[in-house]
């Protein structure tokens, strides 16, 4: 197939998708579910432990580390591994997406924590703040957005992975990517244009819940960095090598 | 299970399964045959292997020289920072998948529709990184530079560059081990790569190849990572002098 500029594709696929519109839906919502439920679980297990151990300034070594194991994790082969190990199906794909949306949510939570300047956690305590009152009053609102920057980072990568997922069985769009036999180049590309759509969509979503949740005073520094078009999007060279970044799927 | 039908599959790919001879680990499928993997390196292992580190050496080559231009335009000329920085995040958050997909009624199903994607990719990491690099030096050393009297493109060469190295370095370890990453679903498109035994022992639910091949794949990105800090260091005498002071 020599299929160089055929740009009657795109109108073909679009086409499909509005044809086909009960399969889109469906298949984009068992993508969401998909999706949502790694990511939920992910932020369960991973929040709570990076928060914790950002607080403690402990465990620094393991916390970027996993990171990094979890960057060279091609998450084909996180796919395929759930494949051998736990076989076919909705849960056994739902746990690889778990296991490689933890590092940038872990990791990204504890340097946040961490990273909290000590002459601030000095002048909350002095102001006679008990450690929790620390932990949620101080430590917590300016660790938010480089939290987020880990959850942004893990919702796309799960997104994106959540696609190749259709391989083990995992359903949602994948399952037309892949079948290109089934569906032809239309339904193939349709899926592909529905797959980017929701990634940018579940990317805006977790901006949207990050600028609630972000307190008052902290809005106007953050409006400041969003003049850096890549702001909160893709690690600086400094924390480059802390963080993992998004795309591997 | 649905039919992972890829592309290639749909041409008439091959569809051979691995197993059915060979020794009995094999034919039971059992979790994983050594022998299976001592048979079968050199012909579906080790060429697999080789076509990943091309598919990546093309990917981050390309995408470094690209994104070098691209920062030392915008080093000089800061206006253009706001829409590469834009179309870098848009391009960022596509699933890898979906843009191999969408490049090939472009392109076709072939070597250029995954390159141009894994060079994407890469761009948007190096870009960013060269650029944090080129502007890591401090405004005393510039100043510096110029009562010494060294010209714009003197400074460039002997001051911003030498100092881009660590973050630029950096930003190489993430472009490679995320395009070693992504070069395994580009065998979707074309039958090249470690990816490539991948889907077809992911079709036949051969546990040693599936197995074999992901954990060739997470080796490649584990070397290459190292041998990139290696070369940082080498490229980087300063700050280990600095480490030892």
């Amino acid at each position: 197939m020599t299929a160089a500029l055929d740009l009657h594709v795109f109108g073909d696929a679009l086409q499909f998708v509005v044809d086909e519109r009960h399969l889109i839906l469906q298949k984009t919502w068992e993508h969401l579910v998909l999706s949502g439920a790694a990511i939920a679980i992910a932020i369960a297990i991973a929040l709570p432990l990076g928060v914790w151990l950002g607080h403690l300034h402990r465990g620094s070594f393991a916390a970027v580390n996993v990171a990094n194991l979890g960057r060279a994790l091609p998450s084909l082969a996180g796919i395929a591994a759930a494949f051998v190990f736990l076989g076919v199906g909705f849960w056994s794909v739902a746990l690889a997406l778990v296991v490689l949306a933890i590092p940038p949510i872990l990791t990204n939570a504890y340097v946040a924590v961490d990273g909290v300047p000590a002459d601030v956690v000095e002048a909350a305590r002095g102001m006679g703040m008990t450690r929790r009152q620390i932990l949620v009053r101080v430590e917590l609102p300016l660790a938010l957005p480089l939290i987020f920057t880990g959850i942004r980072t893990a919702v796309i990568f799960v997104v994106a992975t959540a696609t190749i997922a259709a391989v083990a069985g995992g359903g949602g769009l994948g399952d037309i990517i892949v079948n290109q036999a089934g569906y032809g180049l239309e339904g193939v590309v349709g899926a592909a244009i529905c797959v980017s759509v929701l990634a940018l969509a579940a990317d805006a979503a977790v901006g949207l819940v990050q600028r609630m949740l972000t307190p008052e005073g902290l809005r106007v520094e953050a409006r400041a960095l969003e003049q850096d078009a890549f702001a909160g999007r893709l690690p600086g060279p400094e924390r480059a090598m802390s963080e993992v970044d998004g795309q591997a799927g | 299970m649905t039919a992972p039908g890829a592309a290639w599959v749909a041409q008439g790919g091959p569809v051979i399964p691995n197993f059915g001879e060979g020794s009995d680990c094999v034919t039971e499928n059992r979790f994983f045959c050594p022998d299976w993997v001592r048979d079968n390196w050199s012909g579906v292992l080790q060429p697999a292997l080789v076509e990943h580190v091309e598919l990546t050496l093309i990917a981050v080559a390309f995408g470094f020289v690209l994104s070098l231009a691209a920062a030392l335009l915008t080093h000089r000329y800061r206006p253009l920072e706001r829409p590469f920085g834009a179309f870098a995040a848009v391009v960022y958050t596509i699933p890898s998948l979906a843009l191999f997909q969408l490049l090939v009624p472009l392109t076709g199903l072939t070597v250029t529709t995954v390159e141009v994607a894994l060079v994407g990719y890469t761009l948007i990491i190096l870009y960013r990184n060269i650029l944090e690099g080129l502007r890591s030096a401090s405004p005393e050393v510039l100043e510096a530079a110029r009562g010494m009297g060294l010209t714009r493109g003197q400074t460039l060469w002997r001051i911003e560059l030498p100092l881009a190295i660590p973050a630029t370095m950096a930003g190489l370890r993430i472009a490679v081990v995320s395009t070693i990453a992504l070069a395994t679903v580009a065998a979707l498109v074309i039958p090249k790569g470690l990816g490539y035994p991948i889907f077809l022992a992911l079709r036949e639910a051969f546990n040693t190849e599936i197995l074999a091949a992901g954990v060739l794949a997470i080796l490649l990105a584990l070397v290459a990572d190292a041998l990139l800090v290696l070369a940082e260091r080498a490229l980087t005498p300063w700050s280990r002098s600095r480490r030892v002071a």
